[in-house]
């Protein structure tokens, strides 16, 4: 059991700091104030007019979650070497995305885009595969946003609050925080997360570079850290290691490639791409969010240290839990007052990716269901109104997931939704590139990889619980008994469906559909003429 | 020789192609990918540096030099890309 008793000092820095961004969120409608609110590209895309720093603290306050900051020492807490993965993944994403951001920004900008899945529709003039493109985005992101909470959880685990037997008055710090999300999003749109990055993000470098300085050298440095750690890993069940061993090299890299590829297909990482205001801000971008990567290596670090701390990871249901690790961490080497900070660091770093994972899956809705197939002749304002209405459906949903379900029902999810979100990187990506491959043959391409990727992952057991979605590494085929991430071993099967076929339906000549898009798109800047309501989009 | 109209641009422009500079973007932009995913070359503790095993400072290093190459490469590939006023970079931007 946890020592019962709350830090009254770290409690109220907390809850100041958490006022503090509340009120920024609902000021931030005021920001680069437009004349109206009431359109996607105000609500869900800020304007579409941030530059180059506005997105380098939107980006990073997106894509490296509040869950990754906690998820990914715990990872190296409990096994060493593999969650190190974190640093090579957003190492290779950067080179990645520079190659396919500028045109998915310009095409976007010129057509009006909102979401990837209108590119495609776009592009491939298909309802259904744009169907497909959706639905896997909001499968993706919802139980994403659900481990937003879980990261909010652990710390208020951490401080000893949420411990009671009275579920509703344990649970009310969380309602409190979200209800004050899902207001302030509803109200301010994209202009809230972004204004309310700055804070996350100062607060996580500053907490951060503190944490490397200091807890070292509290615990005899670096070299002392490793050593403890090559010491405790070997005595874990499943066995860590400092250093992956030859049966985890493959795991390694294909966890790392994968997850890289994966990462700008989430609607809430395009989200924050589409909101720039030029084409080149994506590309300065990519050379500048390195900078998070760095913080993310020095984070899961924290992990050894927590080893080397031997802190205690027990949490209120008696178990040991490694996602306590780093609070506890924060909570035994620093004085309250600066746990307080690092506390709200990680609280905060919960709201701004959930908002943003809201906004992108509201817009998917409202884009792709709701205007394609329910009401075509919406008008901007009505999209926007549902898209507001959709994002506080989403936060609901996800809080009802968190309360009622168990959380590793959310970790497995979230593990499936990395392996879902790559099967859109075909007709995205290569979509954005050339439109060889036939709709038909990508939408089963993108089936067959679901299917195949899911029930992969259903059969990865728990070496200890014997539960299923045990992990995210298993057996790739043809290749001896190698281990490899599912989600790149979907992809292949994806791409080999697709490109067969294509070929046969090429052969056969089957109507490939009409291409909403020409060369000079994918080049287009900010303030070229843009194509206005698009006649494949417009209103039937 | 036509007088090009600076802006707006034709919606149909395609920037000239630029081998040369594109092979060397995607060198710059490759190398990340063979030095991070080839984890043999790696996956090893010494040299320690800072008390940091080899498997660790070395991918902390490839974060760096990753930046710098696709800082390069950005600055390469803007080099060929059609010149037009850039909005941004103007006081105040475009809205």
């Amino acid at each position: 059991m946890r020592p019962a008793g709350i830090d009254a000092t770290a409690l109220t820095i907390v809850i100041v700091l958490f006022v503090l961004v509340t009120v920024i969120g609902f000021a931030a409608s005021r920001w680069r104030r437009a004349e109206s609110l009431a359109n996607l590209d105000e609500w869900g895309l800020g304007g579409r007019g941030f530059g180059t720093l506005v997105t380098w603290f939107l980006l990073g306050g997106d894509l490296y979650t509040a869950y990754t900051f906690v998820a990914v020492p715990a990872l190296m807490f409990a096994s060493g070497a593999v969650g190190f993965f974190a640093v090579p993944y957003t190492v290779i994403v950067y080179p990645l995305v520079f190659v396919f951001l500028p045109r998915l920004w310009s095409v976007s900008h010129r057509h009006g885009y909102v979401t990837p899945a209108d590119f495609v529709r776009g592009r491939y003039d298909s309802r259904v595969l744009a169907l497909a493109i959706a639905l896997t985005g909001l499968l993706a992101t919802m139980p994403y946003i659900a481990l937003q909470l879980v990261g909010i959880q652990s710390v208020l685990e951490v401080m000893g609050i949420g411990g009671g037997s009275n579920t509703l008055l344990a649970d009310l710090p969380l309602l409190v925080a979200f209800a004050a999300l899902a207001a302030y999003t509803y109200s301010s749109g994209l202009r809230a997360p972004a204004l309310i990055a700055f804070v996350k993000d100062i607060l996580i470098y500053v907490v951060v570079l503190v944490a490397v300085l200091y807890i070292p050298s509290k615990l005899g440095g670096w070299g002392h850290v490793f050593d403890s750690a090559q010491a405790a890993l070997p005595t874990h069940k499943p066995p860590g290691t400092l250093v992956p061993g030859p049966a985890g090299l493959w795991p390694y890299a294909t966890l790392a490639l994968g997850s890289a590829m994966a990462l700008f297909m989430y609607p809430h990482s395009i989200t924050a791409v589409l909101s720039t205001r030029s084409r080149d801000i994506g590309r300065r971008n990519a050379a500048l969010l390195p900078a998070y990567s760095l913080l993310l290596g020095l984070i899961a670090l924290l992990g050894y240290m927590a080893l080397a701390a031997k802190v205690n990871t027990v949490g209120f249901d008696g178990k040991p839990n490694a996602q306590l690790a780093v609070p506890q961490l924060f909570a035994d080497m620093f004085p309250s007052w600066f746990s307080g900070i690092a506390f709200s660091a990680i609280a905060i770093g919960a709201l701004v990716p959930a908002a943003i994972m809201s906004i992108a899956a509201a817009n998917l809705f409202t884009r792709n269901i709701y205007r394609e197939f329910l009401r075509p002749a919406a008008s901007p304002a009505e999209e926007a109104r549902v898209s507001k209405l959709t994002s506080l459906v989403v936060k609901v949903g996800a809080l009802l997931f968190v309360l009622s379900l168990d959380r590793t029902l959310a970790i497995n999810f979230q593990l499936l939704g990395g392996i879902w979100m790559l099967q859109t990187f075909p007709a995205i990506v290569f979509g954005l590139f050339t439109r060889w491959f036939h709709r038909w043959a990508l939408l089963a391409g993108w089936a067959v990889a679901m299917v195949y990727g899911t029930y992969q992952a259903y059969n990865v057991l728990n070496p200890i619980t014997g539960a299923h979605f045990g992990g995210s590494s298993a057996q790739i085929p043809l290749l001896n008994g190698r281990n490899g991430y599912i989600a790149l071993t979907a992809f292949v099967l994806n791409l080999v469906v697709a490109v067969v076929g294509t070929v046969v339906l090429r052969a056969m000549k089957v109507p490939s559909g009409r291409d909403a898009t020409e060369s000079g798109d994918y080049f287009a800047d900010a303030g070229d003429p843009r194509v206005g309501p698009l006649p494949e989009l417009a209103p039937a | 020789m036509v007088e090009q109209p600076i802006r707006p641009a034709s919606r149909h422009a395609v920037p000239a192609r630029a081998t040369g500079t594109y092979v060397i973007c995607a060198v710059l932009l490759l190398a990340p990918f063979v030095a991070l995913l080839w984890v043999s070359s790696y996956a090893k503790v010494s040299p320690r540096l800072f008390g940091f095993p080899f498997f660790y400072w070395y991918q902390l290093m490839w974060v760096l030099i990753s930046a710098v190459c696709t800082y390069v490469s950005y600055v390469l590939v803007r080099r060929v890309e059609p010149r037009r006023e850039r909005l941004e970079d103007r006081p105040g931007g475009p809205r």
